[in-house]
């Protein structure tokens, strides 16, 4: 079997992998204020090098459709928000992109595709083991593993067969580093992962999806569960991580949206009303329903 | 009144436990324990059964075993006509049958487990939910309700006659494990339901593979609340008669399991066992004074066994449990 996606993805530049320690300057130890946000205003989303298409996308749960006609392009190191009211199928897209939707019963795809680099996801010959690994997801509710905070991180690098200890040890550090989780858990590595506070397991679920150094990390409400100081954090963390990975975020909260997107999709009823450039969605939305719903009119 | 109706009819049931259980303490370790160091009656629980035989030797009442007799009457000639009555079980202990129903608790519980558990994976985590799985549930739990000599029957049936096993210790372990099947099935399903979907849904994101994510995130969760049904099943498997009695014990067996000339030959012979022991010994020699002892003393060690398992696995599960907990 061709690995078609595997292929088309290792021909194009990553971001440096498990670098090691002195081989690259630490892209972490820079302060957030030094991360250079682009001017999202103005650029064409069109205009960028797509890493995800999503083209007349119809998804249905069993009779029920929940997407309709769904184009979106979704650009590489962005952050790009999926907002509307519940129901609107944001979640249901966001999981169309790492097929967890194929895990409910009775899901399908009606029309269109989703590409990745080109390559529809949904192709019989795509491997969605390959495809997960590549396509990392943090969830509404945090879910670490009743394991060590040292096992959460090194579970998915075990499926890959990494076994070495210094290797392991090298990349934990590194994600939860990357995940601003490092010094607050350094001297408790081996104890249980739900021994931490809601924010920090959601952090450390966040350190367990980069530490397999994935392209996209779908966030799925990260923060629904979270206090604001922590909600703050991850967003924080958010910045800091695009430098690396190009992440879509859903979220019912706009001022998330608005703080830390460079793109916004406004979904309704299974319809996305508008696609723009963040700072365009909340300053000059096009459509009305955008306007009602970002000046908080509705939903 | 209703309260003291109630209250009344607790506590005669738990007088009524106590009962069974001092008597069965009381007169058990009479036969297990001794008033002379070392305390413990090593023969009762080392040696393998043997008749007693009572005499009259220079005025004084004698109790030997077949064994110490033999030996007796060789080291005294004048012995050789002595008349003595003959109690067949009653003197020597019960080694073969403490051997042998840990051998059948041990392998029908690990075959129950693997059997069971793998069908709980299956119905819990692969089946899609129909009217077929819900009648293969309803079925497996049919099947909890079926008396156990109906499954010494079918035990006999298959394992012995149709596989031509003959009274062995796998035909036995087949049997028992199929009994405690219906219950190992229902409580792993419950272990795994209990686990929380969002450890699957967090392994499968990060390129798990379905099977890899049961393996390492779904089972070692459920495997306390899978080994809290099994010490329920131990008591069981330990505790049944009647589908080892056409399948795996025998009466008096002189050979203790490894003294086989064949590896091979391990699986294909009966052993003796406790509760069949008891049976044996209750109702199938004639009784007299001498019985008592060995069937209180057997009835106290099972009771010691089935505790002693019982609680090797809780002490297990404990430390499953502190690994593992969410």
């Amino acid at each position: 079997m061709v690995d078609a996606l595997s292929l088309s993805m290792d021909s194009l530049p990553f971001a440096a992998r498990h670098r090691l320690p002195g081989e690259a300057p630490d892209d972490r130890s820079l302060p957030v204020t030094a991360v250079v946000r682009p001017a999202a205003s103005g650029e064409s989303t069109a205009g960028g090098p797509a890493l995800a298409e999503i083209d007349h996308l119809d998804f249905y749960y069993g009779s029920k459709r929940a997407l309709s006609d769904v184009c979106l392009e979704i650009e590489r190191h962005k952050v790009t928000a999926l907002i509307g009211p519940s129901g609107c199928g944001k979640s249901t897209l966001l999981r169309c992109l790492n097929r967890m939707n194929d895990l409910i019963e009775g899901t399908r795809i009606g029309r269109g595709t989703i590409k990745i680099h080109g390559v529809d996801i949904n192709r019989p010959d795509v491997d969605v083991i390959e495809l997960r690994k590549r396509v990392g997801m943090v969830f509404q509710k945090s879910n670490p593993f009743p394991k060590s905070i040292y096992e959460n991180i090194t579970y998915g690098l075990r499926l890959q067969g990494i076994k070495a200890k210094a290797r392991l040890d090298e990349i934990v550090e590194r994600a939860l580093r990357g995940a601003a989780l490092w010094d607050e858990v350094k001297d408790r590595l081996h104890e249980s992962g739900l021994g931490l506070s809601g924010g920090q397991q959601q952090r450390l679920c966040i350190a367990r999806a980069i530490a397999v150094e994935p392209e996209v990390i779908l966030m799925d409400e990260p923060c629904s569960a979270l206090d604001p100081v922590a909600t703050a954090k991850i967003e924080e963390l958010i910045q800091d991580l695009r430098t690396r990975f190009t992440i879509i975020i859903v979220t019912h909260n706009m001022q998330q949206a608005a703080r830390c997107s460079d793109y916004t999709a406004f979904f309704y009823l299974g319809r996305l009303i508008e696609y723009n450039a963040t700072r365009d969605i909340f300053t000059n939305p096009a459509n009305p329903q955008t306007e009602a719903y970002v000046s908080g009119r509705f939903g | 009144m209703i309260f003291w109706i109630f209250r009344v009819a607790t506590y005669g049931i738990l007088a009524c436990g106590a009962a069974v259980f001092l008597d069965i303490v009381v007169k058990g370790s009479r036969t297990v324990f001794t008033a002379e160091p070392p305390f413990l009656n090593t023969t009762f629980l080392t040696a393998a059964p043997e008749s007693l035989y009572v005499f009259e030797w220079e005025g004084r009442r004698m109790e030997m075993g077949d064994r110490e007799f033999r030996d007796f009457k060789e080291r005294n000639p004048a012995a050789a006509q002595l008349k003595a009555e003959s109690y067949v079980y009653s003197a020597g202990g019960i080694f073969p049958c403490i051997v042998g129903t840990v051998l059948l608790v041990a392998g029908s519980m690990a075959l129950a487990l693997a059997l069971g558990v793998g069908a709980a994976v299956y119905l819990n985590e692969y089946a899609r939910d129909g009217k077929f799985i819900r009648f293969v549930r309803l079925a497996i739990l049919n099947l909890a309700g079926v008396p156990s000599i109906v499954f010494g029957l079918f035990g006999f049936g298959m394992f012995v006659i149709f596989f031509g096993w003959n009274v062995s210790l796998l035909a036995g372990w087949f049997t028992l494990a199929f009994m405690v099947l219906p219950v190992v099935i229902t409580a792993s399903e419950e272990a795994l339901k209990a686990v929380p979907i969002g450890f699957r849904a967090g392994s499968l994101a990060l390129g798990a593979t379905k099977w890899q994510t049961i393996r390492k995130n779904v089972l070692p969760y459920a495997m306390p609340g899978i080994l809290t049904s099994s010490i329920l099943g131990i008591a069981r498997v330990a505790g049944e008669t009647a589908p080892i009695m056409f399948t795996a014990a025998y009466a008096v067996r002189d050979d203790l399991p490894w003294q086989v000339q064949r590896l091979g030959d391990f699986f294909f012979q009966g052993v003796m066992a406790l509760p069949y022991h008891i049976y044996v010994v209750s109702s199938k020699i004639p009784q007299n004074e001498y019985t008592e002892r060995v069937q209180y003393g057997t009835a106290f060690v099972f009771l010691g066994i089935v505790a002693l398992i019982a609680t090797a696995s809780i002490v297990f599960r404990h430390r499953l449990r502190n690994r593992h907990q969410w």
